[in-house]
């Protein structure tokens, strides 16, 4: 397969970039590009990843300045043109807050911020992102973040849901998307979602921390497989 | 003579405001028992060097929309004063 370059945002306060850079690397035919935020060249990249960290220190609001770097006026224009962008984390955030996806991320239910390894189910199966995951598989992926609350107001989360945009839950072992599994107080337990035209996907978890076994988990290899397939062809 | 912007930004009602409940909380086990509840939100000070009070204003809506608060869980509210030169 042909090169993909995946370019790798870096804000001041990402801490995820290099962990992003490892897991792309460890994929034949994945190169890996790192862009400062105060860039805007996106470097002829096929895929953008907005890492985790806390660009621009949280401040404000987790995202909210990010949002308006130079390298992001950039990456909007590549979502809109139908290009592929994944957000992880803070990076999820990034999205919300440029208005690539809708909705907001608020604090987590208990107050605290959380890290530990978390179970997700895919629900949505027929994304570029999600195509090697079996619709409904239950998945081990660890999250890290104390503003992960995800709100959509009644009307935004019907149409959520009309549109098959929500791709991961929490849930437990079984599947169950039950408030017991739901970490951060999230509505609907959602864990991760895409836009309508399916090219942009946002989620809190960290596919990058469980893309390999020594870390306790692959099971977020194959987001990346999915998508490099996808846009190698 | 330019404006100072004293901007309050303000969780929605309907989003869970946990700073504000572990507040009440705390309130609560002080003794202050009438304390109902609490409600944490910030307060941003802006200084706009404009001479036009409606342009001030007009600024001070946008820069409100676009990145000091955020519509889906965010309100805001504003005063406009003008700002001694010293």
């Amino acid at each position: 397969m042909a090169d993909v370059r995946v370019g790798i945002v870096v804000f001041p306060g990402s801490n995820c970039d290099h962990d992003t850079e490892y897991a792309v690397a460890s994929f034949s035919g994945a190169v890996p590009v790192m862009l400062w935020h105060n860039e805007h060249d996106l470097q002829e990249c096929d895929v953008i990843i907005l890492p985790g960290g806390f660009s621009y220190g949280d401040y404000l609001r987790a995202g909210s300045i990010a949002r308006f770097s130079p390298i992001m006026q950039e990456v909007i224009a590549f979502a809109r043109k139908g290009y592929p962008v994944l957000g992880i984390c803070n990076g999820f955030q990034v999205l919300l807050e440029s208005g690539l996806l809708e909705g907001a991320l608020s604090k987590n239910r208990d107050k605290k911020f959380i890290c530990s390894d978390t179970i997700i189910k895919a629900v949505n199966c027929s994304t570029i992102f999600t195509s090697g995951y079996s619709q409904g598989e239950v998945l081990s992926i660890p999250i890290a973040h104390g503003e992960g609350n995800y709100f959509a107001p009644p009307e935004l989360l019907e149409s959520l849901q009309e549109h098959n945009q929500i791709v991961f839950t929490y849930a437990d072992r079984d599947g169950n998307e039950s408030a017991e599994a739901n970490p951060n107080g999230s509505i609907g337990n959602i864990a991760g979602l895409v836009n309508r035209e399916g090219n942009v996907l946002g989620l809190m978890p960290h596919p990058e921390r469980a893309s390999e076994k020594l870390l306790g988990s692959e099971d977020g290899r194959r987001l990346f497989e999915s998508l490099f397939q996808h846009v190698a062809g | 003579m330019p404006y100072k912007a004293k901007i309050k930004v303000t969780l929605r009602q309907s989003i869970l405001d946990v700073q504000g409940k572990a507040v009440e909380h705390a309130l609560k086990n002080l003794g202050y028992g009438s304390v109902a509840s609490a409600r944490i939100g910030k307060y941003i000070e802006v200084s706009i060097d404009e001479t036009e009070r409606g342009e001030a204003e007009r600024i001070c809506c946008e820069i409100c929309e676009k990145l000091l608060s955020n519509p889906v869980m965010e309100n805001y509210s504003f005063e406009l004063e003008p700002e001694p030169v010293n």
